[in-house]
């Protein structure tokens, strides 16, 4: 990309970023209902599985709303937000690599 | 030697930046993902625990839980305050800026202040780790006196995750009342840091972890008196992003660690 095209697409960055004030206060609003949400479910006996899926399923969606709004990262370029995402989300799954483990050592022991 | 002096109607040529934004941003995304590794491994630890332990406890009641809610409502706030810290900036408004810079500290103070309450609750509740203080009369009361002893790994990683996170919050509010007031923070710093230090019982563990805020303060005044300079409004959202991420963390850490371990009668 040339020097010129890099300045063109800060300055719209730029502008997209801090226009319209009012969208701030909904992703606020959402986030709020979203752990309202949570909360209000943790309270009805669900089982433990579904509800972490559930749980999990409402923090990423409440994280994505952060990274993409509050940090901006939905008017960054294209090429930092599939770099960077794709990194973290990487490293992070490669992780669950130890999950088999804690599963197996609930069947060890006397039985 | 000849001086080399340049015409002042030559066209500049500058290198494009890393994704077309300044390199102060691109270092603080660097450590966010970094940091994002350190927090990652943590709550894969702590579910790592509780997946292969089956009597894992369900410590928080209600009043925890509320308590945990108002927490989360303060950082959300917090990060709504942030983001309209760094819009004031961008258009120039000063006082405006450093009047949501301040409420954004409000609230994570409030947030760290709820986190201690909960955490001396806990540990006065048996719920503690071999390094903290001993309490007096702690090892026979206590709700959660035998928890520590048949299973180590809760206090372990619960007060492992969260505290690191209450560490973050807290040199957040340090990172932004820096931007926010520069020099003028410092003294504010070691008022803080002798009212937590005082104000805290000797058996408590924010009797020493208050020291973190004297660390805080002579680290910033190192700073701030070699490199001193108005911090504009990269150096507000470089901040902001900061602290989103904490909020960020916290998102996960809220259900995963409280709601998923919530006692229900």
């Amino acid at each position: 990309m040339e020097a010129f095209q890099v300045a063109i697409a800060e300055r719209v960055a730029e502008e997209q970023r801090h226009h319209g004030r009012s969208k701030f206060f909904w992703v606020w609003a959402a986030l709020l209902v979203m752990t309202g949400i949570e909360v209000y479910l943790t309270y009805q006996n669900m089982q433990p599985v579904r509800m972490l899926t559930i749980l999990m399923g409402l923090s990423l969606i409440k994280a994505g709303l952060i990274i993409g709004y509050f940090m901006h990262m939905k008017y960054e370029i294209t090429q930092m937000k599939w770099i960077t995402m794709c990194a973290l989300v990487l490293c992070l799954a490669l992780m669950m690599i130890f999950f088999p483990d804690a599963w197996r050592i609930i069947s060890l022991g006397p039985k | 030697m000849a001086d080399a002096t340049l015409p002042h109607d030559m066209p500049a040529v500058y290198e494009p930046s890393l994704f077309g934004t300044y390199s102060k941003k691109i270092g603080m995304w660097l450590f966010l993902m970094s940091d994002s590794l350190t927090f990652g491994a943590l709550l894969y630890a702590y579910s790592y625990g509780r997946i292969s332990t089956p009597n894992w406890p369900t410590p928080f009641h209600s009043e925890s839980i509320i308590n945990a809610t108002i927490m989360t409502a303060f950082l959300l706030t917090s990060s709504l305050t942030m983001v309209l810290a760094v819009r004031a900036s961008v258009f120039g408004n000063a006082k405006s800026q450093r009047l949501w810079l301040l409420a954004t500290m409000a609230c994570g103070m409030g947030f760290v202040i709820l986190h201690g309450r909960e955490w001396s609750k806990l540990i006065a509740e048996g719920l503690t780790l071999p390094i903290f203080p001993s309490l007096p009369g702690q090892q026979t009361a206590g709700e959660y006196a035998n928890v520590v002893k048949s299973v180590p790994q809760f206090p372990a990683t619960f007060f492992g995750l969260t505290g690191m996170h209450m560490l973050h919050v807290t040199l957040g509010v340090v990172y932004l009342g820096v931007v926010a007031l520069r020099r003028k923070f410092i003294p504010i710093l070691l008022v803080l840091w002798l009212a937590a230090w005082l104000g805290t019982p000797s058996y408590s563990p924010f009797h020493y972890g208050a020291h973190v805020l004297l660390l805080a303060a002579i680290v910033c005044s190192i700073v701030l008196w070699l490199k001193p300079k108005v911090y504009d409004s990269s150096d507000v959202e470089v901040a902001g992003l900061y602290w989103h991420f904490v909020d960020l963390v916290w998102m996960f850490i809220f259900p995963l660690v409280y709601l998923m371990s919530a006692k229900i009668l």
